[in-house]
């Protein structure tokens, strides 16, 4: 069970008061009535789901409802940072990626 | 009695006073209070205690902990409290304790299925992957239930568990797993500098293998005096939480550890209330591992027979228990600690046939003491054999160098091929380990998270290290005097001295799951090159004990044939949990009306006092139908909807999702969430909703009411409930964040009474204040605040029947009573309740849809037939792009059509599949299915919804229904079916 | 809490007479509450601070009380508002109708519990993940979270005493589970 720092109440919580939303910085075209089939194939089907560092959403559903934004790595289940919806999505450095790698193999 | 010459006076830490009765596959016996059943059973001169899994071969007890391959029982208390696979090592007996051995027919002694063992030569490591290839159908009738039959331990209970188990959440800042002298120091630290500290240890007592130790000293104190001292004081602080019996069993991401405390397992009558097991899910700042190490068995031909044993375990029950497991006892070792076992049963007058110790090389001290108490040693030596059925009786030694054999007759072998870190945890936190190649054995490296190891499950072997490492590790170095302390020294894996070529013997690598080192190396020539693959094939490690002492022989052996180093050839995965966990410890309080929350409305009471049937609808309990005296379903839901359609029925709605959407920009964010248009909705009026997800499909629909201008009252499904509001939460907060619209939930707010009915108006009138009912002054699709029966209330005029309908929304906990005032009143004009089979007919015959049944989540408004509520002239909405895909507006799209059966008596079968040609070739090609099917009674036939490929170009086409012994024709129709010209709902 | 003084309507309480004690907790139902759920923009505070006559918390997991008015923060711009059932609290939606905010009555939406006694806090841990230490959550603190299933609202009113807030059908079981709770402990 994950422990998730909620950037509006400024706490770790735990993972059971939040529900995941999926990816993140996938904004609504302004103008989505009028973009192409490609570009709605882009918007709303396609996701990176990548292995190592992920953008992704959650709810703190069961706290104070909000949605935010996280940086985590996807494979040590650590996070880098939460940030609130809306805000840009941060750059991440080679050291704070370093920090959450899961370790190598111990042994030579 | 056999049993008392087994315990010897002065030794162990049990009142020979306080005795308890249990049972033994029926021979009821004596122990002492603070006995496991294992040294029950020894003290009783019990030994053999099970069969094993494949061979039948009978076991005896192996070890005193948690890590018991052998000693796996059945303990009951009662016929619903049983349960299998029960370690003898672990299980505390209490007086009524009925144990039984498992996995023999007739009897221990005598077991049919042993003839598996003088066959074992035809049941090699891969077996039945080999052997029950083909052909393919054997597997169903034959091959299955034959295995199914012989594989397997024990029995499971055949009545529900009447046990409680119970949970905890709990946080601490350092939570140590392991009593031993390093774990008690740590917690000792910790606690002592103000931090929350949680100590858990698995095992009765705390004090890890310290609480055998006769020799050492710490700081003065006797090692068991020392405990207690510790004890006393951890006791004593409120910062302090220490569990006894509680494994810790699984170490999650950000240092969650999961404990599994045994709360009455040991009582003979446990109170009703106390659970028998407790979840502790334990949230550390940090974690410091304790957990010692586990001693291995010696691989060697025929090295399981009863009363062959770890000499660990001998010295913990002549030690604790007072209770020796034989009276000539030989020691094979491979490292120092077996000695101390040996010296101590020696000096309780135990006769030592010999220590056979596969070194050359062996400290002084030992060899000093050994020739002191007159021990025969053989150094550099192996054994080669041993004798006796159902107890050892011989062991048969030779150099390693080769020569004279010697043979030994003895009641007991201890031995000892050193000790494996419990690193199971530490693994289980993603930690990485290394091989510590001088002493064969894996220890923790990389730290994965904020948890250290510490004593010998970190490799650290003397004590006086141990505590240095756990104190600084606590957050302050101390030192303490040791004196005479145990020395894990030395170790051996694997089965570099024997290669078991005797084919009718067998050296055990795995003795829960019967693996021995000749099926290692067959897998292994057999090209399992892999150590998983080994695994798989051979099943070594994949007992309920998980191979905490098989799998570094596996491992050796395997690398040897391989003729690779250890770390190369890798280490198969701990995983949680670490022993086995019941599930009432997982499940816990969610049990029986715990499982999931069940809800009801205001008005249920009422509606179970007045007979109604209760249907479940997601958590919700809503009547169903309200039979009369000797009717069934049928006739009940027939008379509520004519009544309702004739006079009057009175529903509760209370269970539809609400929503208050609030602020300048109300309009606005309806026109974003729902298709239709709202700007023109009048303060006052109603309109019927559609919501769809951006892939323009039908995601939820409903009847939403204008309060003010800057105040809606939106109604959703009841299922939907929560995911609406979660969806527009979603594109307020993320997309819209500058929209001054907020959202509450007044599901639960309001209770919702539906009269619908040609005496609707009649029936609440009177009841109404401030509220002009009248058609003209409140149409249909209105919606007025004024009050009812004196309570405030919003009242709209819309239907879902087709009649006159109002929905009297009022506070929840005035729901029963405006109900009941009304029924009361309208009872004598013929006012019926009903349920929710008959709204289900009603809304069918007008053809309103109900999502999640006419729809499935591929429906667009189109598909089913409410393209109307999509405004033609809006720019935006969630689903407007959605709705233009080219698959979207294709031909040949599924939409919704009514359906009339030939025979009008004919019910069609929800999720009937439609075909056009019933002569065709089977497989048929469907071309839609059935979503509703009622009898209406006041139409006096069969009616139903379906999807159907153009259906909406289809209508007077004939259609039909293959079943399995029947196809039906059907006549396509519209969707309404009753009124069609809509003239009831007016008036 | 809309006026209904005028009524002599039964008004049936979702959890009436029940009690439920053990030597170290008691289980409660709370009294019949007025509640306002209110959402509001950040720079309409001060002026809602004014007609509530209370200033509303603005730190995560905070409260603030004045007589028995209490304003409980739920998020950035969502509070809870608790009042007696006499209280002029009901007339809160049309005395900020003309700001820009959202005050929604939801007194029957939700029902109270309130658990007290030493074993207040481990009766809660048995369905709540949250620390609930005197350090992580004193007397005062609020919070939405839950409680085996059921979300819920907790609010520490004192050392060890809670105020256990959750919605009307949810009660039976959040009793239940505190009950089931209790007896383990």
């Amino acid at each position: 069970m994950l422990l998730i720092h909620c950037p509006y109440c400024k706490e770790d919580r735990p993972e059971l008061e939040f529900h995941g939303a999926g990816e993140a910085h996938i904004a609504r075209p302004e103008n989505i009535a009028d973009i192409s089939d490609a570009e709605f194939e882009k918007f709303f089907f396609i996701r990176e789901n990548q292995k190592g560092l992920v953008f992704e959403r959650w709810r703190h559903l069961n706290g104070c409802g909000r949605f935010f934004n996280a940086a985590r790595h996807s494979v040590s289940d650590k996070f880098i940072c939460t940030y609130k919806a809306g805000e840009a999505k941060p750059e991440i450095t080679e050291e704070q990626l370093a920090s959450v790698l899961p370790p190598a193999r111990g042994d030579k | 009695m056999m049993g008392s010459s087994n315990r010897i006076p002065g030794k162990g830490n049990l009142s020979p006073a306080k005795t308890v009765s249990f049972t033994f596959d029926g021979r009821t016996l004596t122990a002492l209070e603070g006995d496991t059943l294992a040294s029950a059973l020894l003290a009783n001169g019990i030994h053999l205690t099970g069969r094993s899994f494949k061979y039948h071969r009978p076991r005896g007890i192996l070890t005193s902990g948690p890590e018991e391959p052998n000693a796996v029982m059945d303990i009951s208390r009662d016929k619903a409290r049983t349960q299998p696979n029960v370690r003898a090592s672990v299980q505390e007996v209490f007086d009524g304790l009925n144990a039984k051995s498992q996995n023999r027919w007739p009897s221990l002694e005598f077991d049919i299925g042993s003839i598996n063992n003088s066959m074992s030569r035809f049941f090699p490591a891969g077996f039945y992957y080999k052997t029950f290839k083909w052909p393919q159908s054997a597997w169903d009738k034959i091959y299955e239930p034959v295995i199914q039959k012989a594989a397997g331990l024990g029995v499971a209970p055949e009545e529900a568990d009447p046990d409680s188990y119970a949970n905890q959440f709990a946080h601490c800042q350092v939570l140590v797993v392991g009593s031993g002298a390093a774990g008690l120091t740590a917690a000792m630290v910790a606690a002592k500098s103000g931090k929350r500290v949680i100590l858990c240890d698995e095992r009765p007592e705390f004090g890890g293998s310290l609480l055998s130790e006769t020799q050492t000293t710490i700081d003065g104190l006797k090692a068991t005096e020392w405990i207690a001292q510790t004890l006393e004081e951890l006791h004593s602080l409120s910062n302090v939480i220490l569990l006894k019996r509680t494994t810790a069993f699984g170490y999650y991401a950000h240092n969650m550890i999961t404990l599994n405390e045994r709360v009455s397992d040991h009582l003979a009558a446990p109170h009703p209330d106390l659970p028998r097991e407790r979840l502790w899910q334990v949230r550390a700042d940090q974690v410091i591992l304790a957990t010692g190490a586990i001693e291995r068995q010696i691989v060697f031909p025929d090295n399981d027979r009863p009363a062959i044993m770890l000499a660990s375990a001998a010295r913990d029950y002549l030690n604790q228990h007072g209770v020796t497991p034989g009276h000539n006892i030989g020691v094979y070792t491979a490292c120092d600690s077996a000695w101390s076992a040996a010296f101590d049963l020696k000096e309780a007058g135990i006769e030592i046939v010999a220590i056979i110790d596969t070194r050359e090389d062996i400290d002084a001290e030992l060899l000093g003491r050994a020739n002191d108490l007159e021990i025969k040693i053989l150094k550099a030596h192996k054994v080669t054999a041993t004798t006796g059925y159902l107890r050892v009786k011989s062991v048969s030694v030779e150099p390693l160098s080769g020569g004279a054999r010697q043979k030994f007759e003895i009641d007991c072998l201890i031995m000892s091929g050193g000790w494996t870190p419990s690193v199971h945890l530490f693994s289980q936190s993603r930690g990485k380990l290394k091989f510590d190649e001088a002493n064969g054995r894996f220890i923790p490296d990389v730290y994965a998270q904020n948890c250290i190891c510490v004593g010998s499950c970190n490799g650290t072997d003397e004590l006086s290290d141990a505590i240095i490492e756990a104190s600084t590790a606590a957050g302050e170095k101390h030192q303490l005097d040791i004196e005479y302390a145990p020395s894990m020294d030395g170790h051996l894996i694997g089965s570099p001295h024997n290669i078991d070529s005797n084919r009718h013997s067998a050296s055990f690598v795995d003795f829960q799951n019967d693996v021995k080192a000749s099926d290692i190396r067959l897998a292994v020539q057999e090209g399992m090159h892999s150590i998983e693959h080994v695994k798989r094939y051979t099943t070594t490690g994949m007992a309920s004990d998980q191979g905490k002492m098989s799998n570094m022989h596996g491992l050796s052996i395997a690398a040897q044939v391989l003729n690779k180093d250890i770390p190369e050839v890798g280490l198969t995965t701990f995983r949680a949990p670490y022993t086995p966990v019941s599930f009432g410890s997982i499940a816990n309080h969610s049990r029986g009306e715990l499982f999931d929350p069940t809800r009801r409305t205001a008005i249920h009471s009422w509606a179970a006092e007045n007979g109604a049937v209760f249907e479940d609808v997601g958590n919700w309990k809503r009547a169903w139908y309200f039979p009369k005296a000797g009717e069934d379903m049928h006739a009940a839901v027939n008379r509520e909807c004519r009544t309702t359609r004739d006079i009057a029925g009175i529903f509760d709605a209370s269970t539809l999702g609400k929503i208050e959407a609030v602020g300048p920009d109300a309009v606005k964010f309806m026109n974003l969430m729902y298709t239709n248009p709202w700007d023109k909705l009048g303060v006052g009026r109603c309109r019927y909703g559609i919501m769809c997800r951006e892939d323009g499909y039908i995601y939820d629909d409903g009847v939403i009411a204008r309060l003010a201008e800057d105040r809606f009252h939106i109604t959703t499904t009841t299922g939907g409930a929560p995911r609406v509001l979660n969806m527009m939460e979603d594109y307020l907060q993320t997309e819209f964040p500058d929209w001054k619209v907020w959202l509450t939930s007044t599901s639960e707010q309001w209770a919702v009474i539906a009269v619908n009915g040609p005496k609707a108006r009649q029936i609440i009138e009177p009841f109404v204040e401030d509220i002009d009912l009248e058609p003209e002054a409140m149409p249909h699709m209105s919606v007025r605040e004024g009050k009812i029966c004196g309570i405030p209330c919003r009242l709209m005029r819309v239907s879902f029947t087709g009649e006159v309908g109002f929905e009297i929304n009022i506070p929840a906990d005035y729901g029963r009573s405006v109900w009941e005032a009304i029924y009361a009143h309208g009872h004598p004009m013929g006012l019926v309740p009903y349920g929710t089979e008959a709204m289900h007919v009603m809304r069918a015959e007008k053809g309103y849809i109900i999502v999640g049944q006419d729809t499935d989540g591929t429906v667009t408004p189109q598909d089913a037939g409410v393209g109307w509520a999509i405004g033609r002239k809006k720019t935006d909405f969630v689903g407007i792009r959605g709705l233009k895909r080219p698959d979207l507006i294709a031909e040949g799209r599924r939409q919704l059509v009514g359906l009339k059966t030939k025979n009008p008596k004919t019910v069609l079968e929800e999720g009937a599949q439609i075909v056009d040609d019933p002569n065709q070739s089977v497989p048929m090609k469907m071309i839609g299915f059935v979503t509703s099917s009622y009898w209406s009674e006041v139409l006096g036939q069969s009616i139903a919804l379906a999807v159907v490929e153009n259906g909406h170009s289809r209508l007077g086409e004939t259609l039909y229904v293959p079943m399995e012994n029947e196809t039906f024709e059907v006549e396509v129709t519209s969707t309404v079916f009753y009124d069609p010209a809509g003239e009831r709902i007016n008036g | 809490m809309a006026d209904t003084s005028t009524s002599d309507l039964h008004r049936n309480h979702p959890l009436e007479n029940q009690l439920f004690a053990t030597g170290n907790v008691l289980i409660k139902p709370g009294h019949a509450l007025a509640r306002i759920s209110l959402r509001a923009a950040g720079d309409q505070i001060e002026e809602i601070n004014q007609v509530l006559s209370l200033d509303l918390p603005d730190s995560p997991k905070t409260s603030v009380a004045r007589d028995e008015r209490t304003a409980l923060w739920l998020g950035p711009d969502e509070w809870l508002i608790l009042d007696n059932l006499s209280s002029d609290l009901h007339e809160l939606p049309k005395n900020l109708a003309q700001m820009l905010c959202s005050a929604v009555d939801i007194s029957h939406r939700n029902t109270s519990i309130i658990v007290s006694g030493k074993g207040a806090v481990g009766v809660l841990n048995t369905g709540c993940p949250q620390n609930l230490s005197m350090e992580a959550f004193p007397v005062g603190a609020c919070s939405r979270t839950i409680l085996g299933k059921s979300e819920i609202i907790l609010l520490r009113i004192g050392t060890s005493t809670f105020h256990v807030e959750c919605w009307r059908s949810f009660s039976d079981y959040v009793w239940k589970y505190l009950v089931d709770g209790a007896k383990t402990l």
